[in-house]
């Protein structure tokens, strides 16, 4: 008990003294900044980006350290901890309500002459993924967007028409089922236990949804969401039109789809990059619109540019964010292809960057996409969520027992996230 | 035959001395003793300063942990016995705890093995021991993630060669480490593989350490190989066999790389693996949830558990050795 409030004590005066040196002050816009990221294929573009910003502001010098995605989280918990956090750095929908809510972060204005962002430059969603409790603590970097990607190789050889923005729920279960040729090995669409390339996008396409606004209650006893839960577990059980769940966790879904024993699979758009490096799969390969549930829905997620509290340049650190979520190295991200920047109006040359595939279909998306659900502590409902999940797609339980397990254990874990939040 | 007896008498150790003299030489020693023995502490502080660091340290504070809520970025708050009563009723953990030791009691399995081969290698006129022993124990030195990742896909059910092998027997293959009634099993068959190379080792050489004398009076006696090896090699091995299992026993109830890496939880496959449940054990569950799920004070109480555990079986495993160890 005492050291919890001797910790957040020092928390609080570093948090206050961030502030009080906010805009305005003493506090320096010269020096070094730094940069945590994890995606060493986006590496290039954010070297690019901090090299313009360098440029435009003389004695200042900005470090990008990539952090690979499997150890950047453990780590840059650590470094909040213990003070040494990148100044400015990468943030996520899952893990950023832990992240404002321990007043790790500090507030972005969005107006007046000293504004970080302005919300009406993004996608709605974007902007609300980073506002905990009414203030803005990130700046949308980019989105991605979900698509059905197929084979057009293996829709030629079954004869069937490459999908398109008029399928149906209908339409995907009855072509998945011609496009599956077991003498072959190859099934018409491949479902692994994807939270936001599968069952997000079905669950808001059938009507349910996930977790309430009020991020209190689980979405799964709602019959609207095991709907859309429903559609996958019948395409593996009832229809037969996809591999089972062991095979998929013997060789990954993208392997499968990559090397044409599943004509379908349901990507993010972040992906593209990846089918579009290699040639023979970029002649092969194309995307289309979800199909349509009830309605037609896609989960829309995207990467924040968040400020660290106790950094010990705050404003020059704000500075940074506004240039990297701002329109010029937006530019720069589209062009390197590698995210859809979420800055209004920068999204065509990354669309036009990979001409081959219809990717204006994930920026057409944004138009009826759902924001991508998220609490305090998402990490870890979310993972129970896929284990159990897995059960019910594996058939070892079923759907009903599965998800009735699986919002118990949500809301218990809701329930204490209000309880630590208080 | 003496030749000569004239050799002088070798003169007493120590000169009778008076009584005060006497005291003052003991005292000296003493002194002596007392200086070497902080010499003695001088030397071992280092390891023994990392020691406690590093080890005696965190299993203090993993205890006081487990009695808190330690939230994602460091404030805990004292909650009492709360995790250790959520960790009653979580079927999770308990699921986790007799996977564990399920594979443990398979793991133990391994040192019979291991047993006959340390004596067949140590049989006389054996050919090759140098190039078996090497291939036995080189899954001992190798890794325990690169012996994961080939291990998954000797396993993979559709491209696997071990269904490939199964299959030219008319054997129908499943999905080895996906499928949720063999995952235990499949897992237990790589950790007695990794392992039975260290245990036969360690048994090589305590058969080694048997006189050969024993053998030979034992043969006079009349008897045979079998009874050979059940009243002189087990008796005198018992030692090492003791060793072993009391290392095998701790090692496995702490396996985690391993089979995380086997089930696949590094990669997309995730938590979606269907045979996770079956497969997770106690220090998977802990790293979930001190690591990704935040609750670490939750993961505190996991390991305490784990740590309470080993110790009970470690102690009883000392009290049972008086009744079937042998020390020569």
């Amino acid at each position: 008990m005492r050291r919890r409030s001797l910790l957040t004590a020092a928390a609080a005066s570093a948090f206050a003294a961030g502030c009080s040196s906010s805009p305005g002050s003493s506090d320096s816009r010269h020096g070094r900044l730094t940069y945590g990221i994890w995606d060493v294929a986006q590496l290039p573009a954010m070297r690019r980006a901090a090299r313009e910003f360098e440029r435009t502001r003389p004695g200042v010098r900005v470090d990008v350290q990539l952090t690979p995605n499997g150890t950047y989280w453990t780590k840059l918990r650590t470094a909040c901890t213990s003070g040494t956090a990148p100044d400015v750095f990468w943030m996520n929908g899952p893990n950023f309500g832990l992240y404002a809510d321990a007043g790790q972060l500090l507030p972005l204005e969005t107006e007046g002459g000293e504004a970080v962002l302005r919300p009406a430059d993004y996608p709605a969603d974007l902007v609300s993924l980073y506002r905990w409790n009414g203030v803005q603590y990130g700046a949308p970097k980019d989105f991605d967007t979900v698509g059905l990607w197929f084979n057009k190789e293996l829709f030629d050889r079954a004869k069937v028409d490459y999908p398109d923005a008029g399928w149906t729920w209908q339409d995907l279960i009855t072509n998945a089922q011609r496009l599956t040729d077991r003498r072959r090995g190859v099934h018409g669409i491949g479902v692994p236990v994807w939270a936001q390339e599968n069952y997000y996008d079905s669950i808001a396409q059938a009507g349910g949804w996930v977790i309430s606004e009020d991020r209190k209650r689980s979405g799964y006893r709602d019959p609207r969401t095991l709907e859309g839960l429903r559609l996958w577990v019948d395409m593996i059980h009832r229809y037969r039109a996809a591999p089972t769940l062991q095979q998929i966790t013997d060789t990954d879904a993208t392997q499968l789809f990559q090397s044409g024993r599943i004509a379908m699979v349901q990507d993010a758009s972040y992906n593209a990059a990846t089918y579009y490096a290699d040639p023979e799969l970029r002649a092969k390969v194309d995307v289309a619109p979800l199909a349509r549930g009830r309605r037609r829905a896609t989960v829309i997620h995207g990467l924040g540019n968040v400020v660290y509290a106790r950094t010990p340049r705050p404003a020059l650190a704000r500075d940074f964010v506004r240039f990297l979520s701002g329109r010029r190295a937006s530019q720069i991200q589209g062009k390197y292809g590698t995210a859809i920047p979420a800055f209004h109006g920068t999204q065509r040359a990354w669309v036009e960057g990979m001409p081959e595939f219809d990717l204006q279909v994930f920026l057409d998306a944004v138009d009826y996409a759902v924001p991508y659900p998220t609490s305090g502590n998402t990490a870890a409902w979310a993972h129970k969520e896929q284990q159990l999940l897995a059960r019910a797609w594996s058939g070892d339980e079923s759907l009903d027992g599965a998800t009735t397990a699986l919002a118990k254990a949500m809301d218990q874990l809701l329930d204490q996230e209000g309880r630590a939040g208080s | 035959m003496s030749l000569d007896t004239e050799v002088p008498a070798p003169p007493p150790v120590r000169a009778p001395v008076p009584e005060a003299e006497d005291r003052e030489l003991r005292k000296r020693e003493r002194a002596f003793a007392h200086r070497d023995k902080w010499w003695g502490y001088a030397f071992i502080a280092p390891a023994g300063l990392g020691l406690a660091v590093f080890y005696l340290w965190p299993v203090v504070q993993t205890l006081y942990y487990s009695f808190t809520e330690w939230g994602a970025f460091g404030g805990t708050t004292w909650i009492g016995t709360a995790n250790y009563d959520t960790l009653l009723h979580d079927a999770e953990f308990w699921q986790a705890l007799g996977n564990t030791l399920l594979y443990t009691g398979l793991v133990l399995l391994g040192i019979p093995l291991a047993m006959v081969l340390a004596v067949l290698l140590n049989l006389k006129g054996m050919r090759g021991t140098g190039v078996y022993r090497t291939l036995y124990f080189l899954p001992v030195v190798t890794m325990p993630a690169a012996v994961a990742v080939v291990w998954r896909w000797l396993y993979s059910g559709d491209v696997g060669i071990l269904n490939q092998a199964l299959d030219a027997v008319g054997i129908d293959g499943t999905y080895w480490v996906s499928d949720p009634d063999t995952v235990r099993f499949a897992v237990a068959a790589v950790g007695v593989w990794m392992t039975v190379g260290y245990n036969m080792i360690l048994l090589l050489a305590g058969l080694q350490g048997i006189p050969q004398d024993y053998y030979e009076a034992a043969a006079l006696d009349g008897a045979g190989r079998v009874r050979q090896f059940f009243s002189v090699t087990m008796p005198l091995l018992s030692p090492t066999l003791f060793f072993t299992t009391v290392l095998s026993v701790i090692q496995s109830l702490q396996v985690f790389d391993l089979i995380y890496l086997i089930l696949g939880a590094n990669t997309s496959v995730g938590v979606t693996n269907p045979a996770y449940g079956e497969g997770q054990t106690v220090v998977m569950l802990f790293f979930q949830k001190s690591f990704f799920d935040n609750q670490r004070g939750y993961g505190a109480a996991i390991v305490s558990v784990l740590f309470v555990l080993i110790m009970a079986l470690t102690a009883l495993q000392f009290r049972l050795q008086k009744k079937w160890v042998h020390y020569a």
